[in-house]
């Protein structure tokens, strides 16, 4: 019975010796191929007794499964340590920096940016966005408005002119977003709520002044908006824009001529160390003007002020921004600088809603 | 508006306090802009004598006072002033004090080894912009110890209101306290004034010389002759109120129509009798008479200008400015006093077109109570006779003052309609009252008429406001605005949600947005299809911000390079916003465009390890302008882009972007080098432009269904095409051609490669193409995928010339 032993011995020590699958299968077919030697002694049952086959088959399907077995587990052995050396040749440095995605790199403009999150506060209160064009007519610019021709009203505006036509007629660049409230009005039929964000210019520039800037209107027409209505939206507003539980709020009588009453309004803050804070502190910054609608305005526009009244209001949007986000110029907002886009601009992502909060 | 606490007291009987007065202006909407209170800010400082000064141990400039002031013993002062001296009154700040003109807070010190407890002072350190030359020096009796404010008569608060142009009636402080007086603080006084007789009839007769169309221009002038008068200096308590306000004393005559002109808002112009020559006419100007006016400049006039003039042609020009030639000076003896009525808009014409800035056209252009011409002709003439002396004449009156005041018919309900806020009848009735409307009838609806002086009040939301700004707006409690619906539909527009989504897609493609002025110099605008003379500003701020922009690339272009000199080449810049055709709102469009520059493509700037550095191409700036599109969601399927772009672009290397032949909805590609050299720009610049209005509106539907979505069971499969082809066939014309082909099967084609050189003859390129395939109701055959290869390679050839690569 040795020389069973002894091929198994000499066929195990073949299979773990072999350093490779091909190595591996010249063995597995040496011993159990068709004319292996393990397959040949199989062969040699049939020709056996039945007791002799009864004593050696058992040792001779033993051996085969055996040797199956250690070819088997050396396969794996060998797959498992190519796959290790394959696995320790493929390194890449993680720490290699890739681009920065353009979904991350790209700016949304403050602007754009106080005018969605302006547009989703208002929106809330039922207000629709209006809009018109930046090269207006005197009439709609001023007259409308009840600027009487020269008045001293209009020195206060510093218009920028077109040439004059064949009329002699100079139409402007809208000094304010005011004249979208002529053309809503004699466009729709009240009930009326409406925000009008847009480019407004002025003949001025220093500091705190630019030729041009953006502005946005609020307009309600109805048949009761009064100002206690006009306080509670401005309230709501500044409340909800500043992203602070309260805000206090002074209305001072002023003069527009488009409304009557008129009044300028003023919120608390605090100024500490540059900063500025709302709903907290003892100074007072001036932000908005508003009133009720005049009712020249109103008769100008069609309507009978004895049967529909309401209130409009406006607000600097890039004074807003500056406050809210901390800009210290309002030059750079228009010189495209990308230090100043990347730095104070907001992700592409970034969408102001009620829902998610304004800012993130 | 400025005005002094004790000037307004002459006018106001209060106890109330400075604060109280400032901030109930400010509540009632005279804005206070600031209140300068010197005897305030100098409160520490007082008048004290050097009873001793010796030469300083350690340096030769300073000297060692002992200084009484008034307050225990003397203490001792190191001083550098050459003017200190024992025996001198001077002004003393203990430490402590905060010196305004060298904006330190004094403290005790010790100057070279000697200590020194204090400060004298030279006016400039008060802040009193006298010289530095040394020390102050009072007169010997002043009263060592008294505040020096008070001493030197700085103790009077000077108050400047911001005043809204409709509130004429305060540019009178007469008006401002009548205003505070509704308010509750305080009696007003002085509201009747007594009359002036007269010894004979004034001498100087007046022709209002207008056509019956132009009287309006000049309703009333009164006038007065004073003889005998002696104009020396006015009285120092008249000279201290102007210069207060910032006014500078001339003669009394002079200080005497300023002071009556903030006094009571008032303006009245005195000519030197003797100058004049025969009668006064009011007239419009002859075109081209001119006039040396009180500001020493020569003006040029027009008939569109009123004037006074006698016999030696113009003396003054209406409301604005007094002649020099016929003015006031300590020569004269006989002075004609003039009180008139101009028309307010004529006025603030005339002076605009003279550039003449006075406090008497910035009255008569809001609007001077016309019932007080005559009242301040008098209140002049006996201003003149009290502090010059003379004798007055009748005053010569002509024209008559225009109606004007206003009966409103105001029911009550009125304020709580508009305002929201409920106030008391009778509390309403005061404010008017006090204010000076006359409240006549009772009950729900009265009468209310306005007081001469109130222009500005026309109708019932004027009272409405009258009564808020009085009883306060702080009373009216904020009431929610009802909700008009309890979930909101849809409040953006088409146009709005676009310009919306487009700035995110935009600066989702690492684009960072750039808000650029609406104007461009004018070159830019004619290089870029505008200039025309309908968008030119008349008065552009800077020459450079002259024409209305015609496209958004320029100032794009522009901001690029300013980033690139300061240091940034790579940028990518776009902006949303209008531009502009005509002047006509229809030729106002929302454009979005980008520029990218150098190697800022939608990948990323600057040099990577990845791979080599990529400079922007028109393939970059077309990738933009599709990923706009497809973000807005247009539907692209009719979208054609045809060679070329506009003039501004390289025409070889740029492309447009339509719907239809007369649809062109944008542009992309390299700027032109002759654009580059025009605008002075350096580097690789792309760009695109897309009219958002060009852009077709989504169709309405009836339901937000989508279609139904229809999936084959069967394998797509993909076979590839080599086609060579002319050079300057579109490889678009094959994609088309291939798509064409075979339309029930053909799922997409891809271009994969473009080849030119080595293998592909002179001339032409080599455009491989991959054809998805995708059965709809049964696998393909080999034999019929040979079919619809062999129709694609047919098509491809039919329409383009081209074969199939061997």
């Amino acid at each position: 019975m040795t020389d069973l032993d002894s091929l198994e011995r000499d066929l195990l020590a073949q299979v773990s010796a072999a350093s490779d699958e091909a190595a591996l299968d010249a063995v597995r077919v040496a011993a159990l191929g068709k004319k292996g030697s393990v397959s040949d002694l199989l062969k040699t049952l049939g020709s056996m007794t039945p007791d002799e086959r009864k004593e050696r088959g058992p040792l001779i399907n033993g051996l085969r499964d055996r040797v199956q077995g250690a070819v088997t587990a050396r396969k794996t052995e060998l797959a498992e340590a190519a796959l290790e050396a394959r696995l320790a040749s493929e390194r890449v440095d993680v720490t290699l920096p890739v681009r920065e995605a353009p979904e991350v790199r790209g700016r949304i403009h403050p602007i754009s940016q106080v005018i969605d999150e302006i547009t989703a506060i208002f929106a809330d209160m039922g207000f629709a966005v209006a809009e018109g064009p930046d090269i207006e007519t005197d009439e709609l610019n001023f007259t409308a408005l009840n600027f009487p021709p020269g008045h001293p009203a209009r020195e206060m505006h510093d218009t920028f002119f077109l040439a004059p036509d064949q009329d002699g007629k100079r139409k402007v660049l809208r000094t304010h977003t005011s004249p979208v409230q002529v053309r809503t009005m004699r466009a729709q039929t009240p009930p009326i709520r409406v925000i009008i964000p847009g480019r407004t210019y002025r003949h001025d520039s220093d500091q705190t002044h630019t030729p041009m800037f953006h502005q946005v209107e609020g307009l309600v027409i109805d048949t009761s908006a009064n100002i206690a209505n006009l306080k509670w939206v401005l309230e709501e507003f500044c409340k909800a824009f500043f992203e602070v539980e309260n805000v206090k709020m002074r209305f001072r009588p002023s003069f527009f001529p488009f409304t009557e009453p008129s009044a300028e309004v003023d919120i608390q803050c605090s100024r500490k160390g540059g900063e500025i804070r709302f709903g907290e502190g003892e100074d007072w910054l001036e932000i908005l003007g508003c009133g009720m609608v005049h009712p020249n305005v109103l008769r100008n526009c069609g309507l009978d002020p004895d049967a529909v009244q309401g209130f409009a209001f406006g607000v600097g949007i890039d004074r807003i921004a500056m406050l809210k986000y901390g800009m210290p110029d309002l030059r750079p907002f228009f010189e495209a600088d990308v230090r100043w886009l990347d730095h104070y601009g907001f992700r592409p992502l970034d969408v102001p809603s009620l829902v998610g909060g304004l800012t993130g | 508006m400025k005005f002094t606490l004790s000037w307004l007291k002459d006018h106001l009987d209060t106890e109330a306090s400075l604060d109280t007065i400032a901030e109930t202006l400010t509540r009632i909407g005279l804005e206070v802009e600031g209140v300068e209170d010197k005897a305030a800010a100098l409160k520490p400082y007082v008048v004290a004598k050097i009873l001793t000064a010796e030469q300083h141990p350690n340096a030769d400039r300073l000297r060692v006072c002992t200084v009484e002031t008034g307050a225990g013993a003397p203490v001792q002062v190191v001083c550098g002033a050459p003017n200190a001296r024992a025996g001198l009154i001077s002004v003393f700040a203990p430490p402590g004090t905060y010196v305004p003109g060298k904006n330190i807070t004094l403290s005790v010190g010790t100057i070279r080894g000697v200590e020194s407890r204090g400060m004298l002072c030279s006016g400039a350190e008060l802040g009193l912009g006298e010289d530095h030359d040394g020390i102050l020096e009072l007169p010997a009796d002043a009263p060592v110890g008294q505040a020096y404010a008070l001493y030197a008569g700085l103790d009077d608060p000077v108050v400047e209101i911001n005043l809204t142009p409709n509130r004429s009636d305060c540019t009178s402080i007469h008006g401002i306290a009548r205003d505070l007086a509704a308010a509750g603080i305080g009696t007003l006084k002085g509201e009747t004034l007594p009359g002036v007789g007269g010894e004979a009839p004034c001498p100087i007769g007046i022709e209002l010389a207008f056509e019956p169309a132009d009287r309006h221009l000049c309703p009333l002038f009164a006038l007065r002759l004073v003889r005998g008068v002696k104009n020396g200096p006015s009285p120092a308590w008249m000279q201290a109120r102007l210069r207060a306000i910032g006014l500078r004393p001339i003669n009394a005559l002079v200080d005497i129509t300023n002071y009556i002109t903030f006094d009571r808002g008032r303006p009245l112009h005195v000519f030197d009798a003797a100058k004049v020559s025969g009668g006064l006419t009011v007239r419009r100007a002859r075109d081209g008479e001119s006039l040396v006016a009180l500001d020493g400049r020569t003006h040029t006039l027009t008939s569109d200008t009123v004037v006074i003039a006698d016999r030696n042609g113009v003396e003054s020009i209406a409301g604005i400015m007094g002649g020099q030639a016929s003015g006031c000076d300590e020569t004269t003896t006989d002075v004609l006093i003039e009180s008139a009525l101009w028309d307010p808009t004529n006025i603030a014409q005339s002076g605009r077109r003279l550039g003449i800035i006075t406090d008497a056209r910035y009255r008569f252009e809001r609007g001077v109570d016309p019932a007080f011409t005559l009242p301040g002709l008098d209140l002049a003439t006996r201003l003149v006779v009290d502090l010059c002396g003379g004798t007055p004449s009748e005053a010569q009156v002509a024209g008559k003052p225009p109606e004007s005041e206003r009966i409103i018919d105001f029911p009550w309900t009125e304020v709580h309609r508009l305002a929201g806020l409920d106030v008391p009848q009778t509390e309403m009735t005061i404010i008017l009252e006090t204010l000076g409307f006359h409240v006549s009838g009772t009950g729900d609806r009265v009468k209310v008429r306005t007081p001469s002086w109130r222009p500005d009040v026309e109708g019932k939301a004027d009272l409405v406001e009258e009564v808020v700004r009085i009883a306060g707006l702080d009373r009216i409690e904020a009431k929610p605005l009802p909700r008009l619906a309890n979930v909101g539909g849809a409040l953006l527009t088409v146009m709005q949600k676009r310009t919306r989504t487009a700035k995110r897609a935009l600066a989702s493609r690492g684009l960072m947005e750039a808000v650029t002025w609406s104007f461009v110099p004018h070159d830019d605008a004619v290089l870029f299809g505008g200039g025309g003379a309908d968008l030119a500003l008349a008065n552009p701020i800077a020459s450079d911000l002259s024409d209305m922009r015609p496209s958004l690339v320029p100032g794009l272009l522009r901001a690029a390079q300013r980033n690139a000199d300061r240091g940034y080449p790579d940028v990518a810049l776009f902006e949303v916003g209008q531009c502009f055709a005509t002047d006509r709102p229809e030729g106002q469009t929302i454009r979005a465009a980008a520029v990218r520059r150098g190697s800022a493509t939608p990948a990323g700037a600057g040099r990577h390890w990845d791979g080599a550095t990529e400079t922007v191409d028109a393939f970059d700036a077309k990738a933009d302008a599709l990923a706009l599109l497809g973000s807005l969601g247009v539907p692209t399927g009719g979208l054609q882009v045809t060679a070329g772009g506009p003039s501004w672009l390289h025409p070889g290397r740029s492309g447009t972007l339509r719907f239809g032949p007369k649809t062109e909805i944008g542009w992309f590609g390299e700027v032109h080098p002759r654009t580059l050299q025009a605008l002075d720009l350096k580097g690789s610049l792309v760009a695109v432009e897309i009219v958002l209005d060009a852009l077709p509106l989504p169709k309405h539907k009836p339901t937000k269904a989508k279609p139904a979505l229809a999936m084959s069971e069967f394998q797509p499969l993909s076979r590839d095409f080599a086609f060579v082809v002319g050079r300057d066939v579109p490889a678009g014309d094959i994609v088309k051609a291939a798509q064409n082909a075979e339309r029930k099967l053909v799922a997409g084609v891809d271009v994969f490669d473009l080849y030119e050189g080595v293998g592909v003859p002179e001339g032409a390129k080599s455009v491989a193409i991959a054809v998805r395939l995708q059965p709809v109701d049964r696998t393909l055959t080999d034999a019929e995928i040979e079919a619809v290869s062999a129709k694609i390679v047919a098509e491809v050839s039919r329409r383009t010339g081209a074969t199939l690569r061997a």
